[in-house]
């Protein structure tokens, strides 16, 4: 085994294997979690980790300056967009109402002010409310805050 | 806004441009620099983005400590949700929590939002700009007192945040309490002027 005579090669072929794990465990994640809220998490943690190690065996791995340039490119954009991502496909999947409210403990947002105005117009609209509405569609909503029962009534299955 | 004050609020844009471009060459080189230069005043004047009011500080010794959680906290909930994601009962309980925040400043607003998605269990689902208040999903709770302990740990990752990034009055924020003004239900806030 020539190329496994150096501590590095053992650390590289480490961080490589428990990279491709995660990454493999995020698959999972995607298929065995119940909604798409849960899905995001899978999407995120172990994925993000999972590309790390696996950008650092790479570099520990890879001779050359440029190839490690490169790699670091990948595990910073991989930082900022993975969590913009989540966000955005969950911020879309609530307001859809794609969440399995049977197993929420709690869900704050739909007591809040801000939970009515997130989930405005579940009757005749569907989805969000661009900002730029009518004024009569907004005034409909006021002083009436829907409960996640009412909510999951109104969606049509 | 002046031509002057415009290029300070571009001038890390394009910096962080510039270094995209030449860490993408791979090779340091005098051509690289120019044609990036090229390149991110190209790209910032054809695809303009609202400045950045404010701007951010860096705190060198928070930053580390900020560092060391974020690599800490990546870690554990990576373990964590890998763990529910092939143990045999799968996930079971989440909650969807309200958390307020201190921080007034887009910024780090964003920085913050980004570490909690990525971190300690939780997705930033939204963010009422006016009221500061992010909503969060957790991905698992036992009780709640767990939520109580993970909407604490939301603000403990905005303190670090705001300590490694924040200007001096953003950091004397966090120890006070300040109200959100009263805001008609609907309302986004006063029109912010750029």
């Amino acid at each position: 085994m020539n190329d496994f005579d150096s501590i590095p090669d053992w650390i590289a072929a480490a961080c490589l294997l428990v990279g491709a794990f995660l990454c493999l465990t995020a698959g999972l994640g995607v298929l065995r979690f119940p909604d798409v809220l849960s899905r995001m998490h899978a999407g995120t943690k172990p994925q993000v980790m999972g590309v790390l190690l696996i950008m650092i065996g790479g570099a520990i791995r890879l001779t050359g300056w440029s190839a490690t340039w490169m790699l670091l490119l990948v595990a910073a954009f991989q930082l900022i967009t993975a969590p913009v991502n989540a966000h955005m496909v969950s911020r879309i999947a609530y307001r859809r109402r794609h969440v399995r409210r049977d197993l929420l403990v709690v869900d704050e947002l739909v007591d809040a002010q801000r939970g009515a105005e997130l989930r405005a117009g579940q009757e005749g609209m569907s989805g969000d409310q661009p900002a730029d509405a009518p004024e009569h569609t907004r005034a409909e909503d006021d002083g009436r805050r829907p409960s996640p029962r009412d909510l999951d009534d109104a969606l049509p299955d | 806004m002046s031509g002057a004050l415009r290029f300070r609020h571009q001038l890390p844009v394009l910096t962080w441009l510039v270094l995209v471009w030449i860490l993408l060459w791979g090779t340091w080189s005098w051509a690289n620099l120019l044609s990036g230069i090229l390149v991110a005043v190209l790209v910032t004047n054809v695809l303009p983005l609202p400045a950045v009011i404010g701007g951010a500080r860096v705190h060198p010794l928070p930053l580390l400590v900020l560092a060391f959680w974020f690599i800490k906290d990546l870690v554990v909930s990576s373990a964590q949700v890998a763990w529910q994601a092939i143990r045999p009962s799968g996930m079971q309980q989440g909650a969807i929590v309200a958390v307020q925040l201190r921080t007034d400043s887009d910024l780090l607003l964003t920085l913050i939002a980004e570490a909690l998605t990525l971190v300690p269990g939780s997705i930033v689902l939204d963010l009422d700009r006016p009221r500061r208040t992010l909503g969060v999903h957790l991905l698992h709770v036992d009780d709640d007192e767990d939520v109580q302990r993970q909407k604490a740990g939301v603000l403990t990752m905005e303190d670090r945040v705001v300590r490694a990034f924040g200007t001096k009055e953003d950091i004397a924020r966090l120890d006070q309490e300040i109200p959100v003004e009263d805001l008609a239900p609907g309302s986004d806030g006063p029109e912010v002027r750029r």
